[in-house]
């Protein structure tokens, strides 16, 4: 199901949490709210669920305005960022609760509960209780729960936030999955731009409670609307007026009109690529990444004097 | 599964005597000795004091009642105005802690879920019955209730007499009894937080049913503590429901202030054995809670999942 958010206001005392926000989400999507803390985007994202009330504007869910709806008539499943598992239930019961409140019969509610838990892939630990669970089990199970009332949006409070780097990549992977086969409407809040980058069709850039830019991830990295998405995207350099991505400069051994005199600070090895970390002579700092073999190829090494000329860099005008 | 090691506490003295490493010096023998002095020191002052201050008087209490055996116990027991007195005290319990723990889980929600004018008043008001003396208490309820009070004139031309009976003593058992549960469910509701409820919301459960089963086992424990506490006071209330009550023996007597008479009374026996009846109603409640909660959680071999370690699953993560 499609959303859609209108010129939605939300103050918390003084502070604007979310400050006029329209957004459309197109049925079957997967879309990130990306952003630092205190950019507005759990504030949206409970809007959207009904848990929080907007001051001003409207929420719609395909055609029907919910603003004044409650959160159990939307027809969302929710996953909150510390999962929010019913301590007291096992897995079974947790999964099951939707099915419960909704009086469904028993033999349906068991067969559904069991499918879900094979699709999370915790089928062994229905009869814990979650605090017998590890963090990423509990992840899953959240899953569960919320997938359980088939829910036409599906909505994730910094899913991944509180799990370790592996786990939480082979998670996203499967989300991205889990997705693609269900195909229901899903919007997860992260402050971690990779996230986005890896997992959603479409990201819109939250900051200060309004949203910056909103496009698929390969747009935004290549077309920043501004200099905050540019730098929240990705590692940047600036030169003067001049916004440059470490992997858009080249490395000259030899001076051109374009480039710029710096020295070698510091030669990171990174694996398949090499950041190479300069200083101009008026003390500001570059960062340059660069293969490894174009790196060994000009014999790069710390104290060296070389020429840095930006491949391709973005002029923001003054905001 | 492999199971995480499990840390020596310090505090057990474990780590001085056998965990350190062989050829450490004298030092740290020395500072064994002296966390094994330290050790059972605090140990003795603990339990000298309780044993002093609680053991010995209780312990007496008992053997005192038995003293000359049996046979006098019996008949105290048999006493009309002592059984007047277990049955008043019982029903006085009867109706004030379920109303108490009702009440007390009410405000609680409204204290920590609401912000409403006037909270900082009801968090105040809620103090009043442990800031004043329950002497003070009983007198101010014969000034609202007594013959010449602000409603007992009127409730007494239609016939309901309070002050002297039943209703005042059972207001003087709610009032000096009231602070208990929403105390203790208090900080309970503020450390689980709404998370829960509101995942109960997002899957469809009304408020009404998110109460009942989301917020209320999760607060139990407190719920429950907050009754031992409410029934424990509600049974030995002696001063609030002294001054309202009258004292009248077989009438308006509950079995503390029973205790008092049979003591003024020179009878000593029907003292202690009215005291060892108010101990094993209190020790009854507990024991109820004990088997509510084993039957409750008989799924779970009777166990708080909220203490599960943190560790068991640690060998499982993926």
């Amino acid at each position: 199901m499609s959303i859609a958010v209108k010129g939605v206001i939300k103050r918390f005392g003084t502070f604007v949490a979310v400050d006029d926000v329209s957004l459309d989400i197109a049925d079957g999507t997967l879309t990130a709210l990306l952003g630092p803390s205190g950019s507005g985007k759990s504030t949206l994202l409970r809007i959207i669920s009904g848990l929080e009330t907007p001051d001003a504007g409207t929420v719609w869910l395909g055609d029907q305005d919910v603003t004044r709806v409650p959160p159990q008539q939307r027809g969302i499943g929710f996953v909150f960022q510390h999962y929010a598992p019913f301590k007291h239930m096992t897995v079974r019961d947790n999964v099951a609760f939707g099915l419960t409140i909704r009086k469904r019969p028993k033999d349906e509610i068991r067969r559904k509960v069991d499918e879900l838990l094979h699709l999370v892939q915790i089928e062994q630990m229905g009869d814990r209780f979650p605090a017998q669970l590890s963090g990423g089990q509990r992840q899953r199970m959240a899953l569960a729960r919320a997938l359980a009332v088939e829910p036409e949006v599906l909505l994730l409070d910094e899913p991944f936030g509180a799990l370790d780097a592996r786990v939480r990549k082979e998670l996203r992977a499967w989300l991205r999955r889990l997705h693609d086969e269900t195909h229901v409407t899903t919007v997860f809040v992260t402050h971690d731009q990779e996230e986005a980058m890896d997992v959603a069709d479409q990201i819109v850039v939250m900051n200060n409670g309004r949203i910056e830019q909103i496009g698929a991830p390969r747009e935004l990295y290549e077309q920043p609307a501004n200099e905050f998405v540019m730098s929240f995207i990705g590692p940047v350099n600036r030169l003067g007026t001049h916004w440059v991505r470490p992997h858009d400069i080249d490395i000259l051994l030899e001076p051109t009109d374009s480039a710029v005199e710096a020295m070698i600070e510091r030669v990171v090895y990174l694996g398949f690529e090499v950041r190479v970390e300069l200083v101009r002579q008026d003390g500001s700092r570059v960062s340059v990444q660069v293969p490894r073999d174009e790196a060994e190829r000009l014999e790069l090494d710390a104290g060296q004097i070389v020429y840095a000329r930006a491949d391709r860099e973005h002029v923001f005008a003054k905001t | 599964m492999t199971a995480a090691p499990v840390p020596v506490p310090a505090t057990r003295g474990g780590a001085a005597r056998g965990g350190a490493p062989r050829g450490v010096s004298h030092a740290v023998a020395a500072s064994g000795r002296s966390a094994h002095v330290a050790k059972y020191g605090v140990r003795f002052v603990a339990l000298g004091y309780l044993a002093l201050l609680l053991a010995l008087p209780v312990a007496l209490v008992f053997y005192n009642t038995f003293a000359k055996g049996l046979g006098p116990v019996i008949t105290a027991l048999q006493q009309s105005d002592f059984q007047h007195a277990f049955w008043l005290t019982l029903t006085i319990t009867l109706v004030a802690v379920p109303l108490n723990t009702i009440f007390g889980v009410v405000a609680a929600l409204a204290l920590v879920r609401r912000k409403f004018r006037g909270r900082g008043l009801l968090n105040a008001l809620i103090d009043l019955p442990f800031a004043l003396s329950p002497v003070v208490i009983g007198l101010s309820l014969i000034l609202v209730y007594g013959k010449n009070g602000w409603l007992g004139g009127i409730l007494q031309a239609n016939g309901i007499q309070v002050i002297f009976a039943l209703p005042s003593m059972i207001l003087a058992t709610i009032f000096v009894s009231l602070p208990f549960v929403v105390r203790e469910v208090i900080p309970v509701l503020r450390e689980i937080g709404t998370d829960q409820e509101e995942a109960a919301y997002t899957l469809g459960a009304s408020p009404w049913r998110t109460f009942w089963r989301v917020t209320l086992p999760a607060i139990r424990w407190g719920v429950i503590y907050g009754v031992i506490l409410t029934t424990a006071r509600a049974l030995g209330e002696f001063g609030a429901v002294s001054i309202v009550s009258g004292k009248i023996s077989g009438k308006t007597e509950t079995l503390t202030l029973n205790v008092e008479d049979r003591y003024q009374e020179f009878d000593l026996v029907g003292a202690y054995t009215a005291s060892i009846v108010l101990a094993l109603m209190a020790v009854a409640v507990l024991l109820a809670m004990n088997v509510y909660q084993s039957g409750r959680f008989r799924g779970n071999g009777g166990k708080l999942v909220d203490d599960a370690a943190p560790g068991v699953a640690a060998g499982e993560v993926r």
